[in-house]
């Protein structure tokens, strides 16, 4: 068991349940500190713990989380705005500023690439497809 | 020259089930998801710090690469864990093994320190497995 090979396992265990506490309740007003209590550390140990597991503090990975499942959503073409309450922001501007510093451009300008994107994919697909897959592919489907 | 791997292939027995693992188990991006006529999908995953390297979720049946023998065949090896398709990275395994346990991933081999690093192994939905391994860590 890994557990009797690694005594310290329980913590890691603790940790995965904040994290994934965070993945699952992204759009709520989480409570950081209250995480930190149900998993029975100390504010400040929870942090630490949490930051060398996962190369960021439990409040950049919340906000890195909201950004990437803002991504997402912007994908799917609903309005900047919604997306931003959808993913627990709640100021369109300080999500815009956020997720410019993440993904390098504004989320309008990211919907737009991806809406292009998009309608290439549906115009020329085998664009995407690496030559001999894109050449099995015609062939196959002319046989159908 | 050769520069780098761009594309890899997994073979799966189904996209959706593959679909639901790699991107909603194992944490991975989409890169590409298209449909590519009848019965046909290009489906490509790239993991979240690669995102150059498309992994092709190949659905396994009769058209694309496989005769209806092989795709049998194929799909027999596939399910019965023939195949070891490559090697993952994380930054901690313990917490990443703890993490995919509590998603239902399945390990062949708990964390374990052997003289060539710190690895446990997984097998996907297919039956594909995987080694896992930490990041040697700079002291």
């Amino acid at each position: 068991m890994a557990k009797e090979r690694f005594p310290k396992i329980y913590l890691y265990r603790r940790i995965v349940l904040a994290k994934l506490f965070i993945d699952n309740h992204f759009a709520d007003n989480i409570d950081l500190s209250g995480i930190a209590g149900e998993a029975s550390f100390s504010a400040f140990h929870f942090i630490r713990l949490f930051k060398i597991t996962y190369g960021k503090t439990p409040h950049q990975y919340l906000t890195w989380v909201r950004i990437e499942n803002a991504k997402l959503l912007l994908k799917t073409g609903i309005p900047v705005a919604d997306v931003c309450y959808s993913v627990g922001f709640d100021s369109v501007s300080s999500f815009t500023g956020l997720f410019k510093r993440f993904a390098t451009m504004t989320p309008s300008v990211y919907q737009q690439q991806h809406a292009r994107r998009k309608k290439e994919l549906t115009s020329t697909p085998l664009k995407f497809v690496p030559n001999c897959f894109a050449e099995s592919i015609l062939g196959s489907s002319q046989q159908k | 020259m050769i520069s780098k791997l761009s594309h890899v292939s997994i073979f799966v027995l189904s996209q959706d089930s593959a679909y639901n693992f790699y991107v909603n188990t194992l944490g991975f991006k989409v890169h590409t998801d298209a449909p590519m006529g009848p019965g046909m999908r290009w489906l490509t995953v790239c993991p979240p710090e690669q995102p150059d390297l498309e992994i092709s979720l190949m659905a396994i049946a009769e058209g694309m690469m496989f005769d209806k023998e092989s795709a049998k065949q194929m799909r027999d090896l596939v399910s019965k864990g023939t195949f070891g398709f490559g090697v993952f990275e994380c930054n901690n395994l313990l917490a990443t093994y703890e993490e995919l346990k509590a998603k239902g991933v399945k390990f062949t081999k708990e964390p374990t320190k052997e003289f060539y690093g710190f690895e446990a192994l997984f097998v996907d939905d297919s039956g594909n497995w995987f080694s896992l391994g930490e990041k040697e860590k700079k002291s």
